[in-house]
């Protein structure tokens, strides 16, 4: 029954992927879309229903003809990034795919044959959750992208209209992740790993301005990068004889797989943008906004952080492991210490994901069992409010048309529903009963009890409060209204509308059900890997719950204070200047002036180009020596 | 109930005084008359004052600065023209660019006289003001808000 | 059971001992500067003429954040008194403090936005010192809850002197104490208007205060827990730090937002790292 749901959720993106690119623009195409949609993420509740409590199961599924297959289009790709470099002229690009591609052909040659796969697929709780992840999440980031696309087209004529392949390129996204999270031969994984590297270069490069294609060009070096990283962990794989299945590796323990785990983990670092590699997360804004979501929450770099969490029993305790948890440290505080001085809000939704996943890639280096529950409550958490503020900005930058935060005051007023959405997924990121407060809890009690945590301790006390102050700006500018301004919702296509509730649904859901996920589904897990589970305690769960009930039922004072019956509106104190409703006031010499507020973003203190200055000198330091940790020693023996 | 007695928070506002009342003003503050003994505080800001002190006559510039800060005190509330200049105009009065005192634009309820206006007298004024404020109060309770 | 009672007395206790330290601080301060002050039951006074006052408004949902506010802050003081998880009571403390922000940003008005910018300055700069305090109790004495802190029995100041350090400096920041009263403060004349209340007038304000209150009794207990084996010392111990904020107060102007955060910042660091470092390298030896 597994085998069939498995080849499902992977194959049947695909069927999709390919019918968006033969059928035109036409309702048959978007209601494919949806339905496809629809199935997909009931396919991941379906894996979740059947499988959720039994444990880890390997799935045997003959390697060949697949492996054939795969064979022919890793070579595909990399002709089409062959030609695609030499056409922009992107030298860089052809030498990378050129050094990657012998690497695996030599690989799959030399060794490849000789190596015994007992099996090819499996499913655990891990991969359940991740496929939840992308099956809901990604299924509505393509349904909200119909209209979305449509829209956009509408507003930029002047970019080609190439709709057939972008939604073909997204579904094939989700297939490629589903293949990542249900691989257990590590060669399958790379080639799901190679094909999401592809696709994101496509889907940022959508627009083909320049900007848009040297930004591409730029994800595509970095990624190509770390799939050298993955492909020399395959052939110490064939060279040393260590097993190509991702379980016997794991269990082989530092002994065995530490070098092919930190050659894996550097891939991992540059898919899930850690800070040398964090501007390609930052360039790929320019592509629309369904693109930045999906690369954001749910799949892509949820594709680095999988591959560190997977191997964190290996890194747990070793020098390597912890320069990974270092870099992981230092891009969490400093990209959110970065995002305080930005006002366009997708690049400091980019921001706060680099230094979000920052923390996951802390947790799976520190590699405790304790880090890993948390590692994998922030993912989930991540995901969900992630994707929905992504998807809000991509819908009130249609109708202000603008994305800068300064921009969007009143819009409690201009978008009633669709601010309360933001503000929903804004607390969801870092306010207290929510679930990536209570993952940064889970990760900051991890981090105390590891050896050097000091370190991971500071970096998390001075982060949180850096967060605070970036989120909390933003919500406040959303609820501060000037003007007397008029709504503007009923502009807004339902469809949207309605992917947006159903995000904001589930970020409130999933916090209600954060227990249950993490009895479920998080401990099991753990529990299989590790001997040990950590848990919240029960206390502290009803004293969460009872907080989030408190915020929920809270804004029904607002039918007591509300209507203001009784009350006597006064105006806003303007050092005794009289003022009309839509802010307007005598300023010096009688001249009319109009009030504009503006957030601080304290630029002196947290520069963006000296805080990246010192991030990628820290982080490089760290990477090279994680590299060389285990270079030399290799080169020694 | 008497607390509105004893907590009155002032703002107070300088209409075209010459600064001799304001620096008396000011002078209640310091240790030798305390204020705050009797639980009074210079707010600085109408939303939190109860009773409105003005020095200094009103001219056209003031004029709307004046309405708007007394409007935007919350009830019950009282103003206090303090000095001569706040009473009527005082020496002022005929000027060209003067209107007179503060009532020409909003009701005054204590009027203390003075040039300046003593510290004294300027704890005086206010007592007298607690008085309006707590008849004031009491009306707002009557009338049911 | 006893554990809930204990959250319920603070709730219910909490504001009465609050509005008297406010009361004292202010008879204190007069005190200092030679004056004879207002009466230990000024700050009641206060409040009571506040609800007593019309009920305006500026923007109709300001209430609700206002609310918020005091509903939170409350609950993070029952949280702790109870007993509770002290990370636990932070967070909801934090999530108290971005409703009084986001009250103060929905009202739209430039003074209250400048006061709403600074009391967040002030939340950034304060919450890693807060944050490491717990994680200092939880080295120390192995829990982070406080039922268990209290039960120590050893003195922690002793194992934690350079984080008692970082927390004092923290705490005048945390009191709305001069040099650090950058967001809004008790005495007006050195305020951008009011900051963050500028415009809240009545019940609001009233509710502003008890909020006041019921925080300032949440830090006093976390200062009580540094000193929680002797309830003497500890009572001693906790009017000397009050005293000493209050000179503080008293004898420093208001430092520009740059300064307080980076000095904060700075003593945290310092402080903490001196002082924690001990643990891991003790506890790898």
């Amino acid at each position: 029954m597994s085998l069939e749901l498995l080849l499902f959720l992977i194959l049947f993106p695909l069927l999709t992927a390919v019918l968006c690119l033969v059928l035109p623009d036409h309702p048959i195409r978007r209601w494919v879309i949806r339905v496809s949609g629809v199935l997909i993420g009931a396919g991941a509740v379906y894996l979740l229903v059947t499988s959720y409590d039994s444990g880890m199961r390997l799935i045997d599924v003959p390697h060949e003809p697949v492996g054939m297959i795969m064979q022919v289009i890793v070579l595909a790709i990399a002709l089409l990034v062959l030609y695609l470099g030499v056409r922009y002229r992107k030298p860089l690009a052809v030498g990378l795919i050129l050094v990657q591609t012998a690497l695996v052909q030599y690989f799959e040659f030399q060794y490849a044959p000789g190596l015994a796969m007992e099996a090819n697929l499996f499913v655990d709780e891990f991969s359940i959750i991740m496929a939840l992840i992308i099956g809901v999440i990604g299924s509505l980031i393509c349904i909200y992208a119909i209209s979305y696309m449509r829209c956009y087209h509408e507003h930029h004529p002047e970019i080609e209209d190439r709709r057939r392949s972008f939604f073909f390129i997204m579904f094939v996204f989700l297939s490629a992740m589903f293949g990542i999270v249900f691989s257990n031969n590590l060669l399958w994984f790379f080639f799901f790993w190679e094909v999401t590297t592809l696709a994101s270069f496509l889907l940022i490069g959508y627009t083909r301005t320049e900007e848009a294609t040297n930004n591409a060009f730029l994800a595509l070096h970095m990624n190509l990068l770390g799939g050298i990283g993955f492909a020399l962990a395959l052939l110490y794989i064939g060279v040393t004889g260590a097993p190509l299945g991702l379980d016997r590796l794991v269990e082989g323990g530092a002994a065995v797989a530490l070098v092919p785990a930190v050659l894996i983990a550097f891939a991992g670092l540059t898919k899930s943008a850690q800070l040398p590699f964090s501007s390609w997360l930052l360039g790929a804004m320019v592509a629309p906004t369904p693109v930045s979501a999906l690369l954001h929450s749910s799949t892509m770099v949820k594709a680095g952080v999988y591959a560190i969490i997977k191997f964190a029993p290996v890194l747990s305790g070793t020098v390597p492991g912890l320069m990974v948890a270092l870099v992981g440290g230092t891009t969490f505080f400093l990209a959110s210490a970065m995002a305080i001085t930005q006002s366009n809000a997708k690049r400091m939704l980019a921001y706060s994901t680099i230094a979000n996943l920052g923390l996951v890639v802390a947790c799976g280096g520190i590699g405790t069992y304790e880090a890993v529950w948390a590692a994998i409550l922030l993912i989930v958490f991540h995901a969900v409010a992630k994707s929905l503020l992504f998807l809000s900005v991509g819908t009130v930058e249609h109708q202000i048309h603008s994305r800068d935060i300064e921009d969007m005051d009143g819009l409690i007023v201009k978008m009633p529903r669709v601010a309360a959405m933001i503000l929903i997924g804004i607390t969801g990121m870092f306010l207290a009963p929510f679930g990536m407060l209570i993952s940064k809890w889970a990760s900051l009690r991890a981090f105390i009890d590891a050896p050097g945590g000091l370190v991971f301790v500071l970096l998390i006390a001075f982060g949180s409060g850096v967060t605070l102050f970036f989120w909390a700006k933003w919500l406040g500018r959303l609820i501060t209204r000037p003007l007397d301004e008029e709504n503007i919702e009923g502009r807004v296509k339902t469809e949207e509308i309605s992917v947006l509730f159903a995000l904001s649904a589930l970020v409130i859901g999933v916090c209600l059900l954060f227990p249950r996920i993490a009895h479920s589904l998080v401990e099991p897990y753990v529990l299989s890997i590790y001997g040990m589970v950590t848990q919240l305690g029960q206390d502290n769960e009803i004293i969460m719950i009872l907080m989030l009930a408190m915020i929920l039922v809270l804004p029904l004072t607002m039918l007591y204070f509300g209507n203001g019956r009784d009350r006597r509106k006064l105006d806003v104190y303007m050092s005794g200047r009289a003022t009309t409703p839509d802010m307007h006031f005598k300023g010096s010499a009688g001249i009319d002036r109009q009030l504009s507020l503006h957030n601080y973003y304290l630029e002196g203190y947290f520069g963006e180009g000296k805080l990246m200055r010192i991030g990628v000198a820290v982080s490089v330091l760290l990477v090279l020596t994680m590299l060389e940790l285990i270079v030399v020693p290799g080169v020694l023996a | 109930m008497a607390y509105m007695k004893r907590s009155p928070w002032i703002i107070h506002y300088d209409g075209s005084s010459c600064n001799g009342c304001d620096i008396e003003v000011l002078a209640c503050l310091t240790p030798l008359y305390d204020v705050e003994r009797f639980g009074i505080i210079n707010t600085g800001n109408p939303k939190h004052a109860d009773i409105f002190v003005v020095t200094g006559s009103v001219n056209e510039q003031g004029r709307q600065v004046i309405r708007n800060i007394y409007d935007q005190m919350p009830e019950p509330k009282v103003v206090a023209a303090f000095g001569i200049c706040a009473c009527s105009g005082g020496i002022f009065r005929e000027c060209y660019n003067v209107d007179g005192g503060i009532d020409q634009v909003i009701p005054v309820d204590v009027y203390i006289p003075g040039c300046p206006v003593r510290p004294e007298q300027i704890i005086d004024g206010i007592v007298r003001a607690l008085g309006v404020l707590e008849e004031k109060l009491a009306k707002m309770k009557e009338d049911g808000r | 059971m006893i554990a809930w009672l204990y959250g319920i007395a603070f709730v219910i206790l909490a504001p009465l001992l609050g509005g008297l330290v406010a009361g004292i601080d202010r008879r204190v301060t007069a005190r200092m500067q030679g004056r004879v002050g207002p009466p230990i039951l000024q700050s009641f006074y206060d409040v009571g003429k506040l609800f007593e006052k019309e009920r305006a408004y500026v923007r109709a949902s300001q209430n609700f954040y206002i609310l918020g506010y005091l509903i939170f802050i409350a609950f993070s003081g029952a949280l702790f008194f109870a007993g509770g998880d002290l990370l636990l009571v932070i967070f909801a403390l934090t999530l108290s403090h971005i409703f009084l922000v986001i009250g103060a940003y929905s009202v739209t008005s430039p003074y209250a936005l400048i006061g709403a910018e600074r009391e967040l300055i002030q939340l950034m700069a304060v919450e890693p010192m807060i944050i490491l305090v717990s994680v200092g109790f939880y080295l120390a004495s192995g829990s982070f809850y406080v039922s268990e802190i209290a039960a120590y029995g050893g003195p922690l100041i002793l194992l934690l002197p350079g984080v008692f350090i970082g927390f004092f400096y923290a705490l005048t920041m945390k009191l709305r104490k001069s040099p650090f009263d950058i967001a809004t403060c008790h005495h007006a004349h050195q305020e951008i208007v009011k900051g963050v209340t500028t415009e809240f007038s009545g019940s609001t304000l009233g509710m502003v205060e008890i909020a006041h209150w019921y925080e300032a009794v949440l830090l006093i207990g976390i200062t009580w827990l540094f000193f929680a084996w002797n309830p003497l010392v500890a009572v001693v111990a906790v009017a000397l730090v009050y005293l000493a904020e209050i000179f503080i107060d008293n004898t420093t102007a208001r430092a520009k937002w740059g300064f307080a955060l980076g000095s904060i910042w700075l003593v945290t660091l310092v402080s903490t790292v001196a002082n924690l470092a001990v643990f891991y390298i003790g506890g790898m030896a």
